[in-house]
């Protein structure tokens, strides 16, 4: 039965072991899709290189379904998988900001270690703004706690908000994202980089 | 791509087909769940460093606010040895990894040609501030929210990576000179 952690198949001191393994995997998947170039990132938002979109609803289909699926056949018990409660508008300002961050600095937090690594400069300047912008918040953070913690909605999903069941919002997410797909390779053949531009 | 130029050995490889690399993403999220039942982070990494430094700087300060005593608990523990921070240890020698492994090692800066690497910096470290205060406000980042949130189809990971995604498409006019 998983989560095996959970069930106490293993301790902390091995869970560090895991944690630089799945970091491995992560850093190393992130840079073969070319996360570790802002330019590549960058120009997901100008609608001519669309990877980030690409990379990202694979992943998270690939792991809703395991999920899904994991659940279903009783093998994972997905109430014991640890996920944040929502606060709604101030994830709302949260992600607008961050997506501000990404397209002005070029990377999200993640990425920029990614670019990091392969020897980029710029993305060292990023990670130290990321430190001075949580530092930032952690000292303005009693004057916006109230803000901060506004909207509480718990542990929701969307099937439990909507009340609708949870394989059918998975399969709609599936289409969605096969649609996203679709879409993605129509707009790089209308406005991506062609083949000597130089990117 | 910088691969169709030369042939030789050292030339960069190119990128692999995003949705296999999407999909080795996926089963390491899922690897994570499995095991672990969490998902990917990186920003709470960042969040345990700030944490830790102010303590060092000004523990007194450190302990009487609320968002640093998230991170540092009762005061007892290292705030470093914490899971994310492992994590993103791995992160970095991953894309390394990769890196070597396709010849993308290369010391430069990433940027449209008509921008100066002193202007890209100060942007960088701009877009750093905003990323860093606004993942605190959204309780995680692309990999916390969007990705591991994404796949659990936690109602306010939507809300969020959806806002990340119009705030990126929204501003992105405004800074194009820096990218095109």
């Amino acid at each position: 039965m998983s989560p095996f952690y959970k069930f106490g198949y293993f301790g902390d001191e091995a869970s560090f072991i895991i944690a630089f393994i799945t970091g491995i995997g992560f850093g190393f998947f992130l840079e073969k899709g070319g996360f570790g170039s802002g330019n590549k990132l960058a120009a997901q938002f100008y609608f001519k290189d669309l990877t980030v979109f690409k990379v990202m609803f694979t992943a998270i289909i690939t792991a809703m379904l395991g999920i899904f699926f994991l659940g279903a056949f009783g093998l994972m018990d997905i109430s014991m998988v640890y996920t944040t409660d929502t606060f709604m508008i101030p994830q709302i300002v949260g992600g607008l900001l961050l997506g501000l961050g990404f397209v002005v600095g070029g990377y999200c937090p993640g990425t920029s270690i990614v670019s990091c690594s392969i020897g980029r400069i710029d993305p060292i300047f990023y990670v130290i703004g990321i430190f001075v912008g949580i530092f930032i918040y952690g000292e303005v953070y009693p004057f916006i706690s109230g803000f901060a913690n506004s909207t509480p909605m718990g542990r929701i999903t969307i099937p439990e908000y909507f009340n609708i069941s949870y394989g059918i919002i998975v399969f709609l997410v599936v289409l969605m994202a096969i649609g996203g797909f679709i879409g993605s390779e129509w707009v790089e053949k209308k406005y991506g980089y062609k083949k000597g531009d130089g990117k | 791509m910088e691969n169709e130029i030369k042939k030789d050995s050292k030339s960069p490889k190119p990128y692999w087909n995003p949705y296999l690399a999407g999909l080795g993403l996926g089963l390491v999220l899922l690897a994570s769940f499995v095991i672990m039942g969490r998902g990917l982070g990186a920003s709470g990494a960042m969040s345990s460093a700030v944490a830790a430094g102010v303590s060092v700087v000004a523990p007194g300060h450190a302990m009487s606010n609320e968002f640093y005593k998230e991170y540092l608990g009762d005061g007892t523990k290292n705030p470093l040895k914490d899971w994310l921070v492992f994590e993103v240890i791995g992160v970095f020698v991953g894309g390394f990894l990769s890196g070597t492994f396709s010849h993308r090692i290369k010391r430069s800066v990433e940027k449209g040609p008509q921008y100066t690497d002193k202007k890209r910096f100060v942007f960088a470290f701009v877009g750093g501030i905003l990323m860093g205060f606004g993942a605190k406000l959204g309780r995680g980042c692309t990999s916390g929210q969007a990705l591991t949130g994404g796949s659990m189809l936690n109602l306010g990971s939507w809300a969020f990576m959806l806002c990340v995604f119009a705030g990126a498409y929204a501003f992105a006019y405004f800074v194009r000179r820096q990218w095109l």
